[in-house]
């Protein structure tokens, strides 16, 4: 009775996380982009009822811009993290199912990725795509898929080692049939972990590719291009334009930080107990 | 001995050829990235230059890019002169990209090696505390504090400090590691400290809950091993114990773990030097990135991917060291 | 053993459990030592023998006082006629009473075999560990290598040094013989009667009966966590009649030498012990007062056992 309580209670909580950030994103999305126009007559405003995280140089509201730009995280985080885990998932069982050749070549190509820092080579990558949504999101997506890769090449040779996938394949099953009845099953709770997982990892990358300037252009509502407007008016004594905003993508990251932790404990409650 | 350093030098041989296979890799994917933008690198410098260009200058670019050859010559033909050391001139600079690339390292470099040595001493330091005090108060809080920690976007944490301490306390100065105006050979050590505490304090937060939480779990081990039993059953001290094997089981793999990670350090150090306006390798990565220096962005790429493989380099070695069972193979 | 010496160790009625969190607060007690009876005197060797997973190992944890932190103990334990508390205990371990364990594992992997012999106290007894190891036939560059470059008798010679070099006049031996060869084990047991005729008294933890009977001076039964029986290695030589309980005898009757008589049924369970003897569910002699209640150390014919039939 208790661990069907522990686990129902995982599953209530993440249940509530996706729903939590479901609605931030629907929140941020139904924001026109008329309500963050702004007026000179309001900028450089500190928090106040009307303004409930200020305003900023140009007038506009700071929480609705944050509202928006945590809407915009969460698309780019989970588009990117998306790609990126199907990448990982094809090359971790091409790397553990195909010949030892492809997984040597795999195995390189991930040591290549890991070689330069994953900041330059997105800086890089977005270079090459001429800034912009898309470059941001190939550079994220290109970057993120390899220790997912890993995990996954491990998970599956450590299936393939096991009795009842030998024994299906003595009973004459196919590689296909084998594959939809023991890898899925197992490959699926780390599909999903290492998505969330990814996910905050792509959240954050986001805000801080954005905050150096690559990326979407400026005008649009991204945390970390308000949190990089923000710093030309520290001095000025605009604290607030720095920490609220901030806070929110925190926020947002502890969020899908508790998700990954429930959805641990109810896919894969072995791992999860440490 | 023979034995041990043949072994040694066998290990330092294959792995600096996977070395170089993978830094001619990233030649070729960063050169084919930039072949791939919008931004043409002659263009761009003579753009740059503003004044009239002299048709030998222009000559002399287009030769280095390879013109309109196609793009397997014209990456050669880069690739040569990169050999050669010569990686073209930094269009914002105005200077050779070696030159630059030379002289910001080393800023980053002293920011990096603080950083580095911050979060080391207290990564480690915190993981002893909570690997001996595991699932007590002190563990719990300090666990709870590295996964946020971990949550928390490192220049944001740049931010939040340089407001603090540099706009409401006045500690610290906003930006540039030496004071505008003033000659680089007669700023004092104290005014480039005074630069460099806040870079690097953001930077050393980015790093340590993971070599806190490693460390943690190598400690845990330590403590439920067998030997740690046995040591306990010779009257061995609860410090004693944490002196004579713990550290000896888990400082080694930290720093294993600390070489390993360069590559984070790197990428924090742009985001850090962005911040805080501090003159290094990482701020001149996305200036060259937003202003489309070419020469400079390649430049950076492979000096990032030199650092990184440098780092993993003597993480493998000093992997090697620390378990006697590698280094001294079952010979006897 | 016939000059009534006063006991190096005793040990009453020891009983060792661990409180387990199975699944959120559900809270239960295994108990894996219940009342332990247990005499060691100066210049014997002690086996206490069992099969294997009855906790004989725990013994020797409760005994050095460094079980686990969720271990309860209860019962009363004395040293040289004094009660042995926990900080006594700590100043004992490693001084006057001393641990043989059980394989290479209990050596930290990362330290040179010199400085582990040696021990932590200052200054390192280096002089005597060296004269230590050349008596136990170590090479001299034995306290250069790790652990694992140890073949199996050079550990074993080193695990016992740390004992040796301490002075201890009680020596646990935790297993001391698994996985060696007939040979390897005669000549460590070999070792241990050397130390008990300097004097000392020395516990073998052992599920190795066969051996424990040429090297013991007595032998503790152990099942299900307690001693039943603790007789004269002579009682267990001369058959079964010699010996009182009926749980000896079955032992005593599966010995491959003895016609491999194994009786039914499996030791308890740590955490399902019965109410009244461990042994009456699986003992033909078994009666209702057997079930209900817990037999008292009996002396009988210069041995000492737990059991209603010889009440």
């Amino acid at each position: 009775m208790k661990r069907l309580n522990y686990r129902t209670k995982a599953v209530i909580l993440a249940a509530a996380l996706i729903v939590i950030l479901v609605f931030l994103y629907a929140l941020g999305s139904l924001i026109p982009e008329s309500a963050v126009a702004g007026s000179f007559l309001e900028a450089g405003q500190p928090p106040s009822r009307k303004h409930l995280f200020g305003t900023d140089s140009l007038g506009r509201d700071l929480f609705l811009r944050t509202l928006k730009g945590m809407s915009l995280s969460l698309t780019v985080g989970f588009s990117a993290s998306m790609i990126s885990a199907v990448i990982a998932v094809v090359v971790g069982v091409i790397a553990a199912t195909g010949s030892k050749r492809a997984d040597a070549v795999i195995n390189w190509v991930i040591d290549l990725v890991m070689s330069v820092p994953h900041t330059i080579l997105v800086i890089l990558i977005s270079f090459a795509m001429g800034r912009g949504l898309k470059g941001l999101l190939i550079g994220i997506a290109a970057t993120h898929w390899c220790s997912l890769a890993r995990l996954i090449r491990g998970e599956v040779l450590q299936l393939r080692s096991q009795q009842y996938a030998a024994v299906s394949r003595k009973l004459g099953k196919s590689s296909g049939w084998i594959l939809i009845h023991h890898l899925l099953p197992h490959l699926l709770p780390q599909f999903l972990i290492g998505l969330i997982l990814m996910l905050l990892h792509a959240i954050l990358h986001e805000a801080a590719i954005s905050f150096l300037g690559f990326g979407l252009p400026p005008e649009q509502s991204a945390i970390g291009i308000i949190l990089s407007e923000s710093m030309r008016y520290l001095s000025a004594g605009m604290w607030w334009s720095a920490m609220l905003p901030g806070l929110s993508l925190v926020l947002i990251v502890l969020l899908v930080d508790r998700l990954g932790e429930r959805l641990r404990t109810v896919l894969d409650p072995y791992s999860a107990q440490e | 001995m023979k034995g041990t350093l043949g072994r040694f030098v066998r290990v330092l041989a294959g792995y600096g050829i996977k070395m170089l296979s993978l830094l001619l890799a990233v030649t070729i994917l960063s050169f084919a990235l930039v072949c791939a933008s919008p931004v043409d690198p002659v263009q761009q410098y003579i753009l740059g230059l503003g004044t009239a260009v002299s048709p030998e200058q222009r000559v002399e670019i287009e030769d280095y890019w390879g013109g309109d050859k196609p793009p397997v010559q014209r990456y050669l033909g880069w690739l040569s002169e990169v050999l050669r050391g010569n990686l073209g001139e930094s269009s914002i600079y105005r200077r050779p990209v070696a030159d630059v690339i030379a002289q910001r390292f080393l800023n980053s470099l002293a920011l990096m090696l603080c950083a580095w040595a911050l979060a080391g001493l207290i990564g480690f330091t915190l993981g002893c505390v909570m690997g001996t005090y595991r699932d007590r108060w002190p563990d719990r809080i300090l666990k709870k504090l590295c996964y946020v920690l971990s949550a928390v976007p490192t220049f944001w944490v740049g931010l939040v400090f340089l407001l603090f301490f540099s706009v409401w306390l006045g500690w610290f100065p906003v930006g540039f590691s030496s004071p505008i105006g003033v000659l680089s050979e007669d700023v004092s050590l104290w005014q480039r400290l005074h630069h460099l505490i806040l870079p690097a304090l953001t930077l050393g937060m980015m790093s340590f809950p993971n070599i806190a939480l490693h460390t943690r779990q190598k400690l845990i081990d330590v403590l439920n091993s067998e030997y740690v039993l046995f040591a306990r059953a010779r009257g061995e001290g609860k410090w004693t114990v944490l002196r004579r094997h713990g550290l000896r089981g888990t400082l080694l793999p930290a720093m294993t773990l600390q070489f390993a990670s360069f590559a984070e350090l790197f990428g924090g150090s742009v985001l850090a030097e962005n911040v805080f306006s501090y003159p290094g390798l990482g701020s001149a990565a996305s200036a060259a990135g937003l202003n489309g220096d070419v020469p400079l962005l390649l430049g950076v790429t492979l000096f990032s991917a030199l650092f990184v493989c440098v780092g993993n380099l003597i993480a493998n070695l000093l992997y090697r060291v620390v378990d006697p069972q590698i280094r001294e193979g079952d010979k006897e | 053993m016939e000059e009534k010496k006063r006991p190096l160790l005793e040990i009453r009625d020891l009983s060792v459990s661990f409180s387990m969190y199975s699944h959120g607060l559900e809270q239960r007690d295994l108990q894996v030592i219940s009342d332990l009876h247990l005499k060691v005197f100066p210049g014997e060797i002690v086996a206490v023998a069992g099969s294997s997973g009855s906790g004989k190992s725990l013994l020797a944890s409760a005994i050095l006082g460094i079980l686990p932190e969720n271990a309860q103990v209860q019962g009363e334990m004395y040293y040289e006629g004094e009660k042995l508390d926990h900080d006594r205990q700590e100043r004992l371990r490693g001084t006057e009473i001393a641990l043989v364990p059980q394989s290479v594992a209990y050596l930290d992997p990362l330290m040179k075999v010199g400085r582990q012999a040696d021990g932590h106290r200052k200054p390192r007894p280096i002089a005597k560990r060296k004269n230590l190891f050349r008596r136990l036939g170590l090479p001299d560059r034995t306290e250069r290598l790790y652990p694992f470059q140890l073949s199996g008798g050079m550990a074993r010679r080193v695990l016992v040094s740390t004992a040796l070099i301490t002075d201890a006049k009680l020596i646990i031996a935790d297993e001391p013989t698994p996985g060696m060869s007939l040979k390897e084990a005669l000549a460590a047991l070999r070792m241990f009667r050397e130390m008990a005729d300097t004097g000392k008294a020395v516990i073998l933890i052992t599920h190795d009966i066969d051996l424990a009977f040429e090297f013991a001076d007595r032998i503790a039964v152990f099942y299900a966590g307690t001693t039943v029986e603790t007789a004269p290695a002579s009682d267990f030589k001369a058959g079964p009649d010699a010996l009182r309980h009926p749980y000896s005898k079955a032992l005593w009757s599966a010995l491959p030498q003895n016609g491999f008589h194994l009786i039914e049924g499996v030791q308890p369970y740590a955490g399902n012990l019965p109410k009244g003897c461990l042994f009456a569910p699986r003992c033909p002699y078994c009666t209702e007062k057997c079930k209900e209640t817990l037999p008292p150390v009996r002396e009988v014919r210069g041995g000492e056992v737990r059991c209603w039939r010889e009440a």
